[in-house]
C-alpha cells in the first residue's frame, strides 16, 4: 500500500498482554488503510480484537498490554514516532475517539460544557466563559442537541443524548478520522437510527474518515463503504460492503451473513457452531478451522497469510 | 498455601505478629505463675531485670506475669465481643437485605442513627450506670452491646450487591425458602468477607475495652492490658521514668491492633479479588 | 427539592438529640443507682461524716436535683432543661453548673480537633491521591509502609510514645496541660505560643495517625477512579495529565472520601477524649476523664449528650454540604 491518498494506514500492527502464563497476542498483524472520507467498519465477536485496535491506533494501551510491532500513519505521520506530548496533542485533533456514551464516558460530576471545554483548552483553545458556551451550543446544535444540554450533567440526560454528547466532544477540534467503538451498543434500535445519522451528517460536514467498531452486521450494512472482520485478534477479510453480503471470500466471514435473520426467507436460525477460541490457547494454523466447514489439514497446521485483492480487499483463508 | 502467603503480604504479616503473640501466652502460661500479676507479688518499681524481666510497677505487679495474664483477657474481651457483634450483625444485616421494605429501613436507620453516636462515650454511661466495677465479662457484653451496629451495615452491603447476582434469582426460581437462600447460597459466597469483617470487629472492640479501661472503667482487679495503662496514667509513670512499666503493654497493644489490621487486609484481599490487581 | 432534603437532614439531627437525651436519662434509671446518694456516700467515706443523717442530706439534694419527682415528670423536666441547654449542676463541683464546665472546656476540644482533623483530611486526601497517581516521585511509595502500621493503632497509643520521647527524654514540648501552670490566659503572644507548645503532642499523636489512614482510603479511591470509563474517554480525549489528574480522578474519588469523614467522625472524636485524657489536655476528654474519677454522674451526662449533639450537628453540616459536591444527590432520595 502506498501512501498516496490514505489517511489512515495501519500496518503489521501487534499488540500482547502480558498474562502471569505467558504473553497473549489480542492483536496480531492487522494492516488497513483508509482513505479520506471514507466509512470503514471494523466488526467481530466480544474478544476478537476490535476495541484493541481503537486503543492501539491512539497509543492507549496500557500494562500489562503493549504494542509489539507494526505502526499507524496518520497521513505521512508515523505515530509510533511521536513523543508522549506530541500524541496527546494529536488525540482528538487528528483522530478522534466516539466512545460508548451511554454508559460511563462523561464525567459524572461536570457539566457537558465543561467537558467540551477542557477539550479545547488543553489543546490550546482558551476561550473566555461566553465564548466557550457558545462554542459548546455550536457544537451541540451540530449533533441535533438542545442548547441547555450544554448546562446539564450526564446523568440528567438519557443514552441517546450522551452518546451524542460523546459525538460532540469528538468533533470539536475537527479530526481527520473518527474511530467509534460500539457507538450505539446499549440503545434502542430508533436511537441507533438517530445517533448513526448524526454521526454520517457529521462526518460528512467534516470531511473525515470514521472506523466503526461494532458486532450489528445490520448496523454496518447500513452504514459503512467497506468492512473488515477480525476473528482470534486478526483480520480475516476486508472488503467493500456490497461484496461482503453477497459474495463473502471468508467461511467466516459466510457464516456471519448466513447467520443473519432475513425478512424474506424463512427457516432455522442458524448461528456458528463451537465457542471463540481462548487468547492465550489459539489453535495451530487458521484460529477458526476447528470451526470451519471448509477445514482441509493445510489449515491445522499453516496459518494462512492476508492476500490483497486489489486495493480494496484482502482475504486470509487458504480456500479463498 | 504458602506461595499464597508470599503474594498475600499483609495476610502473612498479620498471621506471624497474632502468632507471636499466641506463642507467647501460650509459653507464658506454662512457665510464668500469673499469681504474680497480682499486687504485692514483688518489690515495686524495679526495672527490667533477670528475676523480673519486664520490670515491676507501682504496686508490686510483676510485669511480665501481668502480660500473660492480661493479654488473653484483652483479647477475650475483644473476641466475645466481636462474635457477638458480627453475629447480631450478620443476623440483623441478612434480614435487612433479603426481606427489604419497612424491615430493610427500620434496621438500617437504627444502624445509621447508632453509627453517628461515638462508641466509646455511650459505653461510657452504661459503664457508669451499672453497679459497682465491672468484671472481665461484663465489659465483653458492654462492648458487645454497640459492637453490632458497623457490621450490621457493611455485611448488608455486601448481601445487597450478591441477592442482584443471578444464582439468587435462580434459587428463588427453585423454589428455595427465604432462610435457605440465606444459608445456601449467600453466606458461602460472604465467608471471606465475614471473616474479614470479624476480624476488624474484634479489633474494634479491643480498641473500645482497651479505651473504657483506661479511663478507669474497667475491671479494676484484673491486669488487662487497659487497665494496667490506667495505672501507668494515674502513676504518671512517664515523667518518672518508669519506663519499662509502659513498654510492655504498649508493645503487646501495637502488635495485637497491627496484627489484627494486616489480618483483616489480607482477608480483604482473598474477598474482593479485583484489589488484587492494584499494588 | 434542595429545601426539602436539608429539612429532613435537620429532622434526623433532631431525632439523635431527642435519643441521646432520652437515653440519657433511663438508662443509668436502669441499674438503680442513685447518682447522689452514691457520691454522698464516697464523699461520706472519704471525709469521714457520721453516717447518722445522711438520709436527711440525700433528701435535701434529691429536691435540690428533683429526683423525688414521679419519673414522668422528671422526664419531661429534664427534657424541658434540655431544650434550655441546663445541663444541671455538677455533684462533684456544686454549685459550679455542667453546661459552664463544658462551656470552659468545649473551645479546647474544638480548636484541637478542628484544627488535626481537617489538617489530617486534606493532607493525608492530597498525599492518597498522589500515592495512586502513576506519575508521582517514586520515592512517595516509600511512604506507604509507615503510614499504613501508624494508622493502625489508636490516637493515644502514639501519644504515649511521642509524649516520652519529645517531652521525656528530647523535653522539646510539655509533657502535661493546656497551658504552664501560673501563666496568664489572655491574648497576649506569649500566651498563644504556650498554648500552641501545649497542644503540639496531643496534635501530633492525632495526626500522624489519621494522615495514614486519609492518605490510604484516597488512594484506593482514586484506584477504583481511575478504572472507570470517564477517565479512558478523558485520555482519549488528549487531556494533559494534570486535567485529568484533577478534575476527573479526584473531583470523584473525594465523594467517597467525604462521605467517610462524615463516618468517622465518632471514631475521631472517641479518640481525641482519650488522648486529651492522657495529656490532660483542658478539653472535653480531661473533663470528662476528671468526671468519672469524680464519679460526678451529671457532669458525665452533660458531656455525653453535649457531644452527640455536637456530632450530630456537624454530620448534619457535612450531609447539606454533600450534594454540593455530588450533582447525582440532589435528584435521588438519599
Amino acid at each position: 500500500m502506498n501512501a498516496g491518498d490514505r489517511i489512515l494506514r495501519v500496518e503489521r500492527l501487534r499488540v500482547s498482554y502480558d498474562h502471569p502464563l505467558g504473553p497473549v497476542r489480542a492483536v496480531g498483524e492487522v494492516s488497513f488503510a483508509l482513505r479520506p472520507r471514507e466509512r470503514f467498519g471494523l466488526a467481530g465477536e466480544s474478544g476478537s480484537g476490535k476495541s484493541t485496535m481503537a486503543l492501539a491506533i491512539l497509543r492507549m494501551i496500557k500494562p500489562p498490554g503493549r504494542i509489539d510491532g507494526g505502526d499507524v500513519w496518520l497521513e505521512d505521520i508515523p505515530l509510533s514516532g511521536l513523543t508522549d506530548e506530541a500524541m496527546r496533542r494529536l488525540r482528538l485533533a487528528g483522530i478522534a475517539m466516539v466512545p460508548q456514551g451511554s454508559m460511563n464516558s462523561l464525567n459524572p460530576v461536570a457539566r457537558i460544557r465543561e467537558q467540551i471545554r477542557d477539550a479545547l483548552a488543553d489543546h490550546g483553545e482558551r476561550l473566555s466563559r461566553r465564548a466557550g458556551e457558545l462554542r459548546a451550543r455550536a457544537l451541540l446544535a451540530q449533533v441535533g442537541l438542545p442548547p441547555e444540554v450544554a448546562d446539564r450533567y450526564p446523568h440528567e440526560l438519557s443514552g441517546g443524548m450522551k452518546q451524542r454528547a460523546c459525538i460532540a466532544i469528538a468533533i470539536c477540534l475537527r479530526p481527520k478520522v473518527i474511530i467509534a467503538d460500539e457507538p450505539t451498543s446499549a440503545l434502542d434500535v430508533v436511537v441507533q437510527r438517530q445517533v448513526m445519522e448524526t454521526l454520517g451528517r457529521v462526518q460528512a460536514e467534516l470531511g473525515a474518515a470514521v472506523i466503526l467498531i461494532g458486532h450489528d452486521m445490520g448496523l454496518m450494512a447500513q452504514f459503512v463503504d467497506r468492512l473488515g472482520i477480525m476473528y482470534a485478534g486478526r483480520l480475516v477479510e476486508v472488503a467493500p460492503i456490497v461484496d461482503i453480503i453477497t459474495a463473502p471470500r471468508h467461511p467466516y466471514t459466510r457464516l456471519l451473513i448466513e447467520s443473519l435473520p432475513s425478512l424474506e426467507r424463512k427457516g432455522e436460525l442458524r448461528g456458528i457452531p463451537g465457542l471463540a477460541p481462548v487468547l492465550r490457547e489459539l489453535p495451530p494454523g487458521c484460529a477458526f478451522h476447528p470451526r470451519c466447514p471448509m477445514a482441509q489439514p493445510r489449515c491445522g497446521t499453516e496459518r494462512p497469510a492476508v492476500r490483497e485483492i486489489g486495493e480494496d480487499a484482502s482475504v486470509a483463508c487458504h480456500l479463498a | 498455601m504458602l506461595g499464597y502467603l508470599r503474594r498475600n503480604v499483609s495476610l502473612a504479616v498479620g498471621l506471624a505478629l497474632l502468632g507471636v503473640l499466641v506463642v507467647f501466652m501460650v509459653v507464658g502460661a506454662l512457665t510464668v505463675d500469673t499469681a504474680n500479676a497480682q499486687p504485692l507479688s514483688a518489690p515495686a518499681l524495679q526495672p527490667p531485670s533477670w528475676d523480673y524481666p519486664f520490670g515491676t510497677d507501682r504496686q508490686g505487679r510483676d510485669l511480665l506475669a501481668v502480660m500473660v495474664a492480661g493479654t488473653p483477657l484483652t483479647l477475650r474481651i475483644g473476641f466475645v465481643a466481636g462474635f457477638i457483634g458480627v453475629g447480631a450483625g450478620a443476623i440483623l444485616a441478612f434480614t435487612a437485605a433479603y426481606y427489604r421494605g419497612r424491615v430493610d429501613t427500620v434496621i438500617r436507620s437504627i444502624a445509621d442513627i447508632g453509627l453517628t453516636v461515638p462508641q466509646l462515650l455511650v459505653l461510657i454511661i452504661i459503664a457508669v450506670s451499672l453497679k459497682g466495677s465491672l468484671t472481665v465479662n461484663q465489659m465483653a457484653i458492654v462492648v458487645a452491646s454497640l459492637a453490632w451496629l458497623s457490621p450490621t451495615r457493611t455485611i448488608r452491603s455486601q448481601v445487597l450487591t450478591l441477592r442482584e447476582r443471578g444464582y439468587v434469582e435462580i434459587a428463588r426460581l427453585n423454589g428455595m425458602s427465604g432462610p435457605e437462600i440465606i444459608f445456601r447460597e449467600l453466606m458461602p459466597n460472604l465467608l471471606p468477607y465475614l471473616a474479614a469483617t470479624l476480624v476488624s470487629s474484634v479489633s474494634a472492640a479491643i480498641l473500645a475495652s482497651v479505651g473504657l479501661e483506661v479511663l478507669g472503667l474497667g475491671p479494676v482487679e484484673a491486669p488487662t492490658l487497659g487497665m494496667t495503662l490506667y495505672w501507668v496514667n494515674f502513676n504518671a509513670a512517664i515523667i518518672n521514668g518508669w519506663w519499662w512499666w509502659w513498654t510492655a503493654p504498649l508493645v503487646v497493644i501495637v502488635m495485637v491492633f497491627l496484627g489484627l489490621f494486616f489480618l483483616t487486609v489480607g482477608l480483604d484481599e482473598i474477598a474482593n479479588p479485583r484489589l488484587r490487581r492494584s499494588a | 427539592m434542595h429545601a426539602i432534603y436539608v429539612i429532613k437532614r435537620f429532622g434526623v439531627f433532631l431525632l439523635i438529640v431527642w435519643l441521646a437525651a432520652s437515653l440519657n436519662f433511663f438508662l443509668p434509671k436502669l441499674s438503680g443507682q442513685d447518682p447522689v446518694r452514691t457520691k454522698l456516700l464516697e464523699e461520706a467515706s472519704l471525709g469521714g461524716y457520721v453516717h447518722a443523717g445522711i438520709d436527711d442530706m440525700v433528701k435535701q439534694y434529691q429536691q435540690r436535683f428533683g429526683l423525688d419527682k414521679p419519673l414522668w415528670r422528671q422526664y419531661l423536666t429534664y427534657l424541658g432543661d434540655m431544650s434550655r441547654g441546663d445541663l444541671n449542676y455538677s455533684i462533684a463541683n456544686y454549685p459550679r453548673t455542667v453546661a459552664g464546665m463544658i462551656g470552659e472546656a468545649l473551645p479546647w476540644t474544638i480548636g484541637l480537633l478542628g484544627v488535626t482533623t481537617l489538617f489530617s483530611f486534606v493532607a493525608g486526601t492530597i498525599l492518597g491521591a498522589l500515592l495512586a497517581w502513576p506519575r508521582a516521585p517514586r520515592w512517595m511509595r516509600w511512604l506507604m509502609p509507615p503510614l499504613w502500621a501508624l494508622h493502625a493503632i489508636p490516637f493515644f497509643l502514639l501519644g504515649l510514645v511521642l509524649s516520652w520521647l519529645l517531652a521525656f527524654q528530647l523535653q522539646w514540648l510539655p509533657i502535661f496541660g493546656g497551658y504552664s501552670a501560673g501563666a496568664n490566659p489572655a491574648w497576649s503572644w506569649t500566651f498563644v505560643l504556650d498554648v500552641l507548645r501545649h497542644a503540639a503532642l496531643p496534635a501530633l499523636s492525632i495526626v500522624l495517625v489519621s494522615v495514614g489512614g486519609w492518605a490510604l482510603a484516597m488512594r484506593g479511591m482514586m484506584v477504583t477512579t481511575m478504572g472507570e470509563d470517564y477517565v479512558t474517554f478523558a485520555e482519549a480525549k488528549g487531556l494533559r495529565s494534570p486535567t485529568i489528574f484533577v478534575r476527573y480522578c479526584m473531583r470523584n474519588a473525594i465523594l467517597p472520601q467525604t462521605t467517610g469523614l462524615a463516618l468517622a467522625l465518632g471514631q475521631i472524636l472517641s479518640g481525641a477524649v482519650l488522648v486529651e485524657a492522657i495529656f490532660g489536655y483542658p478539653g472535653i476528654g480531661a473533663l470528662l476523664f476528671q468526671a468519672i474519677e469524680e464519679n460526678d454522674f451529671f457532669l458525665i451526662q452533660g458531656i455525653v449528650f453535649t457531644v452527640i449533639v455536637a456530632l450530630g450537628f456537624t454530620t448534619f453540616l457535612l450531609d447539606v454540604i454533600y450534594p454540593w459536591l455530588d450533582p447525582r444527590i440532589s435528584y435521588r432520595r438519599s
